[in-house]
């Protein structure tokens, strides 16, 4: 398999762009995704390749333009809305969460909806609390729906092919600070399988599973942690809908402890739903509590406050140490 | 545009009788107990049901709401699927998955009632772009009631449908009420078609009770869906006589509202129309029982249908 260094939003756009050649009915929405290319550049080119009609550059109304891409999608014209910001989710959820997730389940399973809701976590841009949040916990509540949470260049672009291939309602959540990070990608166009998490680093001592922007903090808080003794296994959770459970529960228990790490707020978070998978598929094999490192449970502040709100590698070092303790 | 000819007049009569009993039969079924959740009768809006979906060409998509019966009916979905589907049977229209408030029937391009109010009005833009993307030739119609158009669903759609000049025929049928609430607290203006307005689309105001008088404005705004001239928004002043749902309480809380609905009642006006083109008492009588009858046949067979098997019940959640 041959492969090339891209940029994340590269590998992105290299995914779309394949598929909307070998399908001419796939169609994107949004505001900005014409001559812009995108909010964050993911689009780049394909205005000009694809022209006016399949990348619909539009007006900013996320519940119309939402609710417009479930009905191109039920019309069986496969569908990438894009909402600039996650927070914006707020807007689009009821044509998401209602409509996309429960569609096929409802009119007992004449329509498919070949929905893709692409959007970014801005955390750590100094944003502010309407621009920083993760909210991928209320997406993977709603069955129904697929949400995939791409870490890397190579990831994202198989992830993107499997879930344009895939033919459910997916949220597709891209982090922006990941947008510019390089890597090997490979030229074949194969999705991912949906359900499989990526073992980063193997270890023995204790499983760290995380996702996203988090990824490389934790990679970095094990490779100190090994200098103290201590094996970390890393998990990279990939797609949270469906979930690797098996994974997770696999590597617990090897290691016979669990740290979750994410960027979203801790209660009723995905850290919870990750901690419970462990205690009901590896309970007897726990040596000490599950720990998880997440965002306060508070708005995300403007400018450089933020950082205290937000997990790192002190804080993940920190729950690792307390875990082997 | 030509005028219905008389068999086809004869049609929509029987049809509006055929949504009344089905109707009748939802409300008495549900009270009986022989299925959860609720109803939501469109009982005194029939003619909108029909003259509206006469306008339009059987390869045209049609959405509607949760009062959405009747639209299923004008549309040919087929009766004991849909009396099935109520009473949340196998042999329903959705597996007895949707019940009453998701009534769908793909092969015959009706995609559906919602039940989250103008929910469905921008899916309905997303499928009006997928027509005049694939230029097939094809018109959405949407249907919604006055509720509908305070939400933001409906005006972010207005504006994207004009803007694209996309083939979508917006019926909104104003029965004067949203569950309780007049439009008269609900909207500055006492026509919802003058909301079009400000969209740079055209709005119109029928009589909502006069299949023909629907049949000719739907007609008109699918003509010009058709030739690419994007959107009308067509509102259709009507009466609801049932109660918003079932479950819901109390009917209008005036005798003088109550005969306003005798006086408007559609089905004994159309009457009236057929009478003076020459079509005896007796015709008309048949029809009425051929809608009666056929009803019945459907709730029969609803009722001996099973329910879905519980292993069943995952089913259809992804593809």
């Amino acid at each position: 398999m041959s492969t090339r260094i891209l940029s994340m939003a590269e590998a992105i756009n290299e995914a779309i762009r394949h598929e909307m050649r070998r399908n001419p009915e796939i169609i994107l929405l949004g505001q900005d995704i014409g001559v812009y290319g995108g909010t964050f550049g993911v689009y780049k080119g394909l205005f000009e390749e694809f022209g006016d009609d399949r990348v619909k550059d539009g007006p900013l109304c996320e519940a119309a333009t939402t609710g417009f891409g479930v009905g191109l999608a039920i019309a069986g014209m496969p569908t990438i809305v894009e909402i600039e910001f996650c927070d914006f989710l707020t807007l689009a959820s009821d044509a998401l969460c209602n409509q996309a997730a429960k569609m096929r389940f409802f009119f007992g399973g004449q329509l498919k909806v070949p929905l893709i809701v692409r959007t970014p976590v801005a955390s750590r841009l100094g944003l502010g609390p309407q621009h920083s949040q993760s909210l991928e916990a209320w997406m993977m509540h709603m069955p129904g729906l697929r949400v995939l949470i791409p870490s890397n260049p190579a990831d994202a672009k198989g992830l993107m092919l499997a879930a344009l291939r895939d033919g459910n309602p997916t949220v597709f959540i891209e982090h922006v600070r990941l947008y510019s990070t390089k890597g090997d990608v490979p030229e074949e166009d194969i999705p991912l399988p949906l359900g499989k998490l990526r073992v980063v680093r193997t270890g023995g001592d204790i499983t760290i599973a995380t996702y996203s922007g988090m990824v490389g903090p934790c990679l970095e808080a094990a490779k100190v942690l090994s200098e103290e003794g201590v094996d970390c296994e890393l998990l990279d959770l990939r797609t949270l809908a469906p979930l690797d459970r098996e994974g997770i529960c696999a590597s617990v228990r090897k290691t016979g402890r669990l740290v979750v790490v994410h960027e979203g707020h801790k209660t009723a978070g995905v850290g919870a739903e990750i901690a419970q998978t462990a205690v009901e598929g590896a309970f007897d094999y726990l040596q000490a509590s599950i720990k998880r490192v997440t965002s306060e449970d508070q708005p995300i502040p403007t400018g450089t406050l933020q950082d205290i709100v937000f997990p790192n590698t002190t804080k993940i070092i920190a729950a690792c140490r307390e875990a082997m303790a | 545009m030509t005028t219905p000819d008389l068999p086809t007049l004869l049609e929509w009569y029987s049809q509006m009788w055929t949504i009344r009993f089905f109707e009748d039969n939802a409300i008495d079924s549900y009270r009986k107990g022989l299925f959860g959740g609720s109803t939501h009768p469109s009982i005194g809006q029939e003619a909108i049901a029909v003259g509206a979906g006469a306008a339009l060409r059987s390869d045209d998509q049609v959405l509607a709401t949760y009062r959405g019966h009747g639209h299923a009916i004008a549309r040919g979905l087929n009766l004991n699927a849909m009396m099935a589907e109520l009473l949340c049977k196998d042999s329903g229209c959705c597996r007895g998955r949707g019940g009453s408030m998701h009534l769908c029937d793909v092969s015959r391009s009706f995609l559906g009632t919602n039940a989250v109010v103008a929910a469905h009005i921008p899916i309905a833009g997303g499928v009006a772009l997928s027509n005049k993307l694939r230029r097939n030739g094809r018109v959405t119609a949407v249907f919604f009631g006055d509720g509908s158009t305070c939400e933001g669903a409906f005006f972010e759609t207005l504006n994207m449908a004009a803007l694209w000049k996309l083939p979508l025929v917006m019926v909104c049928e104003n029965n004067g009420y949203a569950i309780s609430v007049p439009t008269s607290k609900a909207i500055p203006d006492a026509d919802v078609a003058r909301r079009a307005l400000g969209f740079s689309l055209p709005g119109v105001t029928v009589d909502g009770n006069d299949p023909l008088e629907v049949w000719t404005a739907v007609s008109t705004a699918v003509t010009r869906a058709r030739q690419g001239e994007g959107p009308t928004l067509v509102e259709c002043k009507t009466t609801r006589w049932e109660r918003h749902s079932a479950i819901s309480a109390g009917k209008y809380d005036n005798e003088e509202e109550a005969m306003k609905w005798k006086r408007v009642d559609p089905i004994p006006r159309f009457a009236i129309v057929l009478r003076k083109m020459g079509v005896t008492e007796e015709r008309l009588e048949q029809l009425r029982d051929g809608a009666f009858r056929a009803n019945q046949e459907a709730l029969s067979f609803a009722k001996s249908s099973l329910p879905p098997a519980p292993e069943t019940v995952g089913d259809y959640v992804y593809a």
